[in-house]
């Protein structure tokens, strides 16, 4: 079932087209990617679902109902952008923010004193937020974007100034609420994780969206006829075999075991390339090469500037 | 609501609760103790210093006729001491030298000679010593060459002095005393308190919006709660603790009072009345006899006579509406602003009438009645301040109405105005703002 739906959504900020016509709808407990590259529209999209702005033209439902001001607590947003009041006590102050989303005093204490836990920060509950480092107030602000269990959450390059470490610590709590049941909506540039983490994904460019679908459907389609194979063998041999039946793109040679990438021209099957090459090598391995979200992303991108 | 109850509570405490606040709050009513114990402590201890004054009276007029008075004493001298003195002034017992010409008469001037800087009272109290002898003589020379029998008492008789007590007229043909005086320093003194506070507190609320925005919390804050609950909640927030600070500052003033009447013994505090009086009695004799007790009465009965439940209901309504008006716009500059640079060329065109309106508070007090005070207080900018000043003298009700009415349907426009510039400016980085820039925000939709 979809929980989330932004139909047909115009924006216009003076001068500047922020987002086309942008359709996106996400399945209930799964995570979607919000992709594309700076100043594409993606802040404008995540800012027109919290309700910060609102778009020209189109709508926007939660739970198949159009989205309204009363919805706000059933949402956590983590923004870019991050701070805190810099003088204020942490445990005092996301309390404050929890109080915001509409938790009780208590039932904020009770859900923060558990992550504080988790996370064990619980000594930093009295401490000045400028006392603390970068790393620590972003765990800090997670915490606070999730506490009052939002059914839809939103993280705007969640892992930016997190070490590994940590990365892979909110990684796994993203995983973790999507499995008790949140909706996961993130935008990044960290491709990796795009692949790691996102069941579907769009992807915007210039305020248009240009990709939309399955993370693994949209890199199958981006798939084109590259195999890669290990051998062991020379190299010169091997580009005679192959000669002007395929295309070699890449090669290297470890003295062991070489590598080769070749791509098909028309009509070329995989029997005929293993054909051609082994009687003259040894093959170890063999396969289609399948575009990482890295290699979509620039050749999507690049694609539609030159429209 | 709800939520501008939260924002609310939690601008409030914040404030309350930092100690710049409650040192600032704690000490200001300390420091005018201070100065109130100082000026009772000069005013009992200035005059204790015995002074001996050398009088040397080459007119051999005034031998024996220089009484000493409070802490000053004369000693007369001959002509071998006072050349003496002259010399070594420095070492002798006396305090300075009054030196009294042969013809002090016709030059109508004498000498005092000191090492010192002397004090103003002192050469006063001469310059009043030999003015009143020499006139008494001379008219004492009149009486008694014109040979009219009882001319002393007639001259006396002559002496007049005009009070003149000003009397005010209602709508409904009462009569009442009033006073100007009273008047001036009451609109004076209301005039200069709006303006200090709305300034003061509109700017924390200036000072507030721009931390939020610097420290990028903002974002997260208005994807919770409306930008117009978080204005609301910030001005109303800082409102009261303008209200708390003004309520400790009363109760503190009203402590330390009681404490400084405690420490100065009744004792020291009616010395104290009766140095002034002396010190007003020197200065002006004709003053000294109006100030009896009928005087205090009167005083009273003049504050009393003023319309003081209209007088407070302009202060809390001119207060209350020229804050919103102010703190608004300055919440809104404080949004649309980057850095504390940028907002000080914002602060001064928003603040410029109430700043106007201050430098027009003199005249305004001095003729509530001319043009100037007249508009400055219906144009709803400089009207907090310009119309206060003006109550006190009394107002006609149309003009009242009027300059209620436009203050607050400009105000409602500023929150609205303010409100939208809120909403873009939250969120705008990195842009040299200019009114032109503004008034571009104002026609955006959402």
């Amino acid at each position: 079932m979809e929980l989330f739906e932004a139909k047909n959504i115009d924006k216009v900020f003076a001068a500047t087209q922020a987002l086309t016509d942008v359709s996106i709808s996400v399945k209930e407990q799964s995570i979607f990617g919000l992709l594309g590259p700076n100043g594409a529209g993606k802040t404008t999209l995540i800012r027109i679902i919290n309700q910060i702005t609102a778009p020209d033209r189109g709508e926007v439902f939660l739970n198949g109902k159009k989205l309204i001001r009363a919805d706000i607590s059933k949402i956590g947003y983590l923004p870019e952008e991050r701070g805190l009041y810099k003088k204020m006590k942490i445990g005092e102050q996301a309390i404050y923010l929890a109080q915001l989303k509409g938790l009780s005093r208590q039932e904020a204490t009770r859900n923060l004193k558990q992550w504080f836990e988790k996370f064990e920060i619980m000594p930093w509950w009295n401490k000045k937020v400028e006392e603390l480092s970068k790393g620590m107030q972003q765990k800090v602000q997670f915490i606070t974007t999730v506490v009052h269990k939002p059914k839809l959450l939103i993280f705007d390059e969640p892992f930016s100034g997190f070490d590994p470490i940590n990365t892979n610590l909110i990684k796994q709590e993203i995983l973790q609420l999507r499995d008790d049941g949140a909706t996961v909506i993130f935008s990044t540039h960290n491709m990796a994780s795009v692949e790691e983490l996102c069941d579907n994904i769009a992807l915007i460019n210039k305020s248009v969206k240009i990709e939309y679908g399955a993370t693994d459907d949209i890199r199958e389609k981006y798939k084109s006829n590259i195999y890669k194979i290990i051998y062991r063998g020379e190299f010169e041999k091997m580009n005679h075999a192959l000669g002007n039946k395929f295309k070699v793109i890449d090669h290297s040679e470890s003295g062991k075991e070489n590598h080769i990438k070749v791509q098909y021209l028309n009509g070329n099957s995989n029997n005929e390339l293993l054909q051609s090459i082994m009687p003259i090598s040894e093959i170890i391995a063999f396969e289609e090469v399948i575009p990482s979200m890295n290699d979509v992303f620039i050749k999507a991108v690049e694609e539609s500037n030159k429209q | 609501m709800n939520n501008t109850l939260l924002i609310l509570k939690n601008e409030y405490l914040k404030r309350v609760k930092k100690k710049s606040f409650i040192i600032l709050t704690l000490l200001v009513p300390f420091l005018f103790a201070g100065m109130f114990a100082l000026i009772i402590f000069l005013s009992i201890h200035n005059d204790k210093k015995e002074r001996t004054i050398a009088v040397f009276d080459e007119s051999s007029l005034f031998l024996g006729e220089f009484e000493d008075e409070g802490y000053t004493k004369y000693h007369f001298v001959e002509n071998e001491k006072y050349l003496e003195l002259k010399k070594g002034l420095k070492e002798s017992e006396f305090y300075a030298l009054l030196y009294i010409p042969q013809n002090i008469y016709s030059t109508n001037s004498a000498q005092l000679v000191s090492d010192k800087q002397l004090p103003f009272e002192l050469t006063e109290q001469i310059e009043r010593k030999l003015s009143r002898f020499i006139e008494n003589d001379k008219r004492q020379k009149v009486v008694d060459e014109s040979g009219i029998p009882d001319l002393d008492e007639q001259l006396a008789n002559t002496k007049t002095r005009i009070r003149l007590s000003t009397l005010k007229i209602s709508e409904s043909g009462e009569i009442t005393k009033s006073s100007s005086m009273i008047a001036f320093i009451a609109s004076y003194a209301m005039g200069f308190i709006i303006y200090f506070f709305v300034f003061m507190y509109g700017a924390m609320v200036m000072r507030s919006v721009m931390e939020e925005k610097k420290s990028r919390i903002i974002e997260v804050i208005i994807s919770s709660v409306k930008p117009s609950e978080l204005m609301a909640g910030k001005i109303i927030g800082t409102a009261l603790v303008g209200l708390t600070q003004v309520a400790i500052w009363i109760v503190l003033g009203i402590a330390t009072l009681v404490v400084v009447q405690g420490v100065f013994s009744p004792e020291t505090t009616q010395q104290m009345g009766q140095s002034i009086m002396e010190t007003q009695q020197q200065m002006n004799p004709a003053m000294a006899q109006a100030a009896d007790q009928n005087q205090i009465m009167e005083v009273l009965e003049m504050i009393g006579n003023l319309n003081l439940p209209l007088i407070l209901f302009a202060f809390v309504f001119y207060f209350l509406a020229g804050y919103l008006l102010y703190s608004s716009l300055l919440g809104a500059v404080g949004a649309a602003v980057d850095s504390e640079e940028d907002s000080q060329q914002m602060v001064l065109p928003v603040t410029f009438p109430l700043i106007l309106s201050i430098m027009l508070l003199f005249p305004i007090a001095k003729n509530p009645e001319g043009p100037v005070a007249f508009w400055a207080s219906i144009i709803p900018f400089t009207s907090p301040v310009a119309m206060l000043a003006r109550v006190p003298y009394g107002i006609p009700t149309w003009e009242l109405l009027l300059s209620m009415f436009l203050l607050v349907l400009t105000t409602v426009g500023a929150i609205f105005a303010a409100a939208k510039i809120y909403r873009v400016g939250l969120l705008m980085y990195g842009k040299k703002v200019n009114i032109k820039e503004l008034i571009k925000w104002l026609r955006y939709k959402n």
